[in-house]
């Protein structure tokens, strides 16, 4: 049993999302069984988790087959702590679907398109072997965009069509990459990879092959000049659905490039230049983006882009530091962007649409929610003791410990655009006076919903922001757990010596 | 569309194709053939009597909806890949087989299991989308 613990985030998804198949007539049971079958998810993630953190990594070598052959999952700190983070948004939002998604999408099969998603992404952050990564971004990106379409709209259809376009292509260039790796190296276990690619003598073919990795990872994440699909799509769908391509598709790419670039193909000079002008750009581009969008979800898709940007620079310093402040800033932002496209929701059903200029007199109509959603906001500008600060003081430090004076000042004005930006939305949305508008008839609006619903549509949220919280007040649980990621990350032998246990 | 030929062809071909679609799946371990041939024979033979005989009668024929056979050869395809953790404490998807030889069938293990699945999800993916077009059209 203990030996396939690190396959069991992935089986229950599965199994979760299979049953919900059956019963894809009958909206009320899935919703139901969604919810429980996310929290019995929850625990096990909980438990992997747990048990990673006190007895080290642990493998699974699928179907029997010794490492290199076959394909290997390992459930490393770093993996099994976005496992968890999936799973919790996971659970949070298939309470939040409840009031936000109507019987008619649930019944082309929302919920099961829902799990086998949170499977795709937790097999993506799991497994060893990077052709299988790829299968589990095929899974994530088919999934993602069944759920983009369903209902369709034409709004909707033209968002999917861009993400769909983009994301095959980037899938192509990774799929190249992979076939030259194999080339190359004649294996695609990534511990393998490990020990094999620093004796291959031709650098600049192996720094050729990372960089096309790179480039399929970077459309994924979301990264300078790659991103346009993001904010052309994000906004589209339903709130529960853009919360969680909002909190962890881009993550998934970023993931990828910490896992690469520290295991496979550890950053040389050049390809740390690379990252570092590229994560400025996109710090910059997505910063002046988010300043001039009138509606208040293209805002956050172009504030998910200018916050990757955080990440990238943290993995180009390349130093322990670096990686502790850019994995804890990506646990952060998880959360965080999860809640704010969930307020998102919350927004279009109080005013009817998002535009920020229809907005208005949250403050004076609902003055306990806005305390509440402040929260999220102001953790997000990284207002100390909120948790934003505490990644940002690994960053800053790493990034003035190297010298790299252009990188701080970029993460700076990434701070400084982020307060401004929040500082319009919060103007537009709660402070101003509320605006008389010609409420859309076919629409519920908040102040419609009974009990049960307003608590489905709330109760997710104040859940994430107790999260937040958390970060927030006791982050030195978190630091804790960073640094350890860091430390594993900046010394790969441990992941190659959990993969090969007998040979080293 | 009515043809007496192809209606009398489809009464013949139906059992014929299933039945070779069967024969497909169990050979299908070591030689060419499998699960996922095997299922769109067997989803051409319906299709096929829906053709010459109307819609209405391959759905009675086929007594449930297609849909549901996805999520059952789902079922029966992690089933087989989760056998090994339960019974044998071995990785999952590790090949468990039945130590004789069965008559007809051959060598009876795990692998069968997870092919006769992607049978099943094959025949129920094919004609849900089939029997849903021709439906609107």
């Amino acid at each position: 049993m203990i030996e396939n613990l690190s396959i069991f985030p992935i089986l229950g998804q599965a199994i979760v999302a299979v049953i919900l198949l059956f019963f894809w007539r009958r909206p009320k049971w899935q919703r139901i069984l969604s919810i429980f079958g996310s929290s019995v998810n929850l625990f096990i993630a909980a438990a992997l988790f747990y048990f990673v953190y006190e007895h080290g990594t642990q493998t699974t070598q699928l179907g029997n087959w010794e490492a290199p052959f076959g394909i290997t999952m390992v459930a490393d700190l770093l993996a099994v702590s976005l496992v968890l983070l999936t799973n919790i948004v996971g659970f949070v939002l298939s309470i939040y679907s409840n009031a936000n998604m109507v019987s008619a999408r649930v019944k082309f099969g929302y919920y099961a398109m829902f799990h086998f998603l949170i499977m795709g992404l937790s097999g993506a952050f799991l497994t060893g072997d990077i052709f299988n990564m790829y299968v589990w971004f095929e899974v994530i990106i088919i999934s993602s965009f069944v759920l983009l379409t369903i209902g369709g709209r034409k709004i909707q259809i033209e968002g999917a069509v861009k993400y769909f376009t983009l994301n095959m292509l980037s899938s192509i260039v990774f799929l190249t990459g992979i076939a030259m790796l194999y080339g190359v190296t004649g294996t695609l276990n990534m511990a393998e990879l490990g020990r094999v690619i620093p004796t291959i003598e031709n650098t600049g073919i192996v720094d050729t092959i990372s960089l096309i990795f790179f480039i399929g990872f970077g459309v994924k994440a979301g990264v300078f000049p790659l991103y346009f699909w993001l904010p052309a799509s994000y906004h589209t769908p339903p709130a529960a659905v853009s919360a969680l391509f909002g909190g962890l598709l881009t993550k998934v790419g970023v993931y990828a490039m910490i896992r690469t670039f520290t295991l496979i193909f550890p950053l040389s000079e050049m390809n740390q230049i690379i990252l570092a002008v590229i994560a400025i750009f996109t710090i910059f581009f997505g910063g002046i983006g988010a300043l001039v969008q009138k509606d208040v979800l293209r805002v956050f898709s172009y504030l998910i882009i200018c916050h990757i940007g955080f990440m990238v620079g943290g993995l180009s310093l390349f130093t322990e530091v670096a990686l502790v402040g850019a994995v804890f800033y990506m646990f952060h932002d998880i959360i965080v962007k999860t809640t704010l496209f969930m307020m998102g929701g919350v927004f279009f059903r109080i005013f009817g649409n998002t535009k920020l200029y229809n907005m208005g007199g949250l403050m004076n109509n609902y003055p306990r929610l806005s305390l509440l959603f402040a929260i999220p906001l102001f953790a997000l500008v990284g207002i100390p003791p909120l948790s934003g600060f505490w990644p940002k003081i690994s960053l800053f430090g790493a990034s003035y410990e190297t010298g790299n004076i252009i990188m701080l000042v970029s993460f700076i004005f990434a701070s400084l655009i982020t307060l401004i930006i929040i500082a319009k939305v919060w103007n537009d949305t709660f402070a101003k006076k509320e605006l008389e508008t010609a409420k859309l008839k076919q629409l519920k609006y908040f102040d419609q919903f009974d009990r049960r619903e307003k608590t489905a549509m709330i109760l997710p949220i104040a859940l994430l922001i107790g999260v937040t919280l958390y970060y927030s007040f006791f982050s030195e649980h978190i630091q804790i757990v960073a640094e350890r990621i860091g430390h594993d990350l900046m010394h790969p032998e441990t992941y190659i010596k959990a993969v090969f246990p007998s040979k080293n | 569309m009515k043809s007496i030929i192809l209606t009398t062809a489809s009464r013949t071909l139906l059992p014929l194709l299933i039945l070779f679609s069967v024969f497909v799946l169990l050979r299908g371990h070591y030689l060419p053939g499998g699960g996922f041939i095997g299922g769109l024979i067997a989803s051409i033979a319906f299709i096929l009597h829906a053709f010459a005989n109307g819609l209405k009668k391959s759905r009675f024929l086929l007594r449930i909806h297609p849909g549901f056979l996805i999520p059952t050869g789902l079922l029966l395809a992690l089933g087989s890949a989760i056998v090994p953790i339960i019974f044998e404490g071995l990785p999952m998807m590790t090949g468990v087989w039945y130590p004789e030889t069965l008559p007809v069938i051959g060598k009876v293990g795990s692998a069968l299991f997870f092919d006769t699945g992607v049978y099943f999800v094959v025949i129920g993916v094919c004609l849900t989308i089939i029997f849903t077009i021709s439906e609107q059209a």
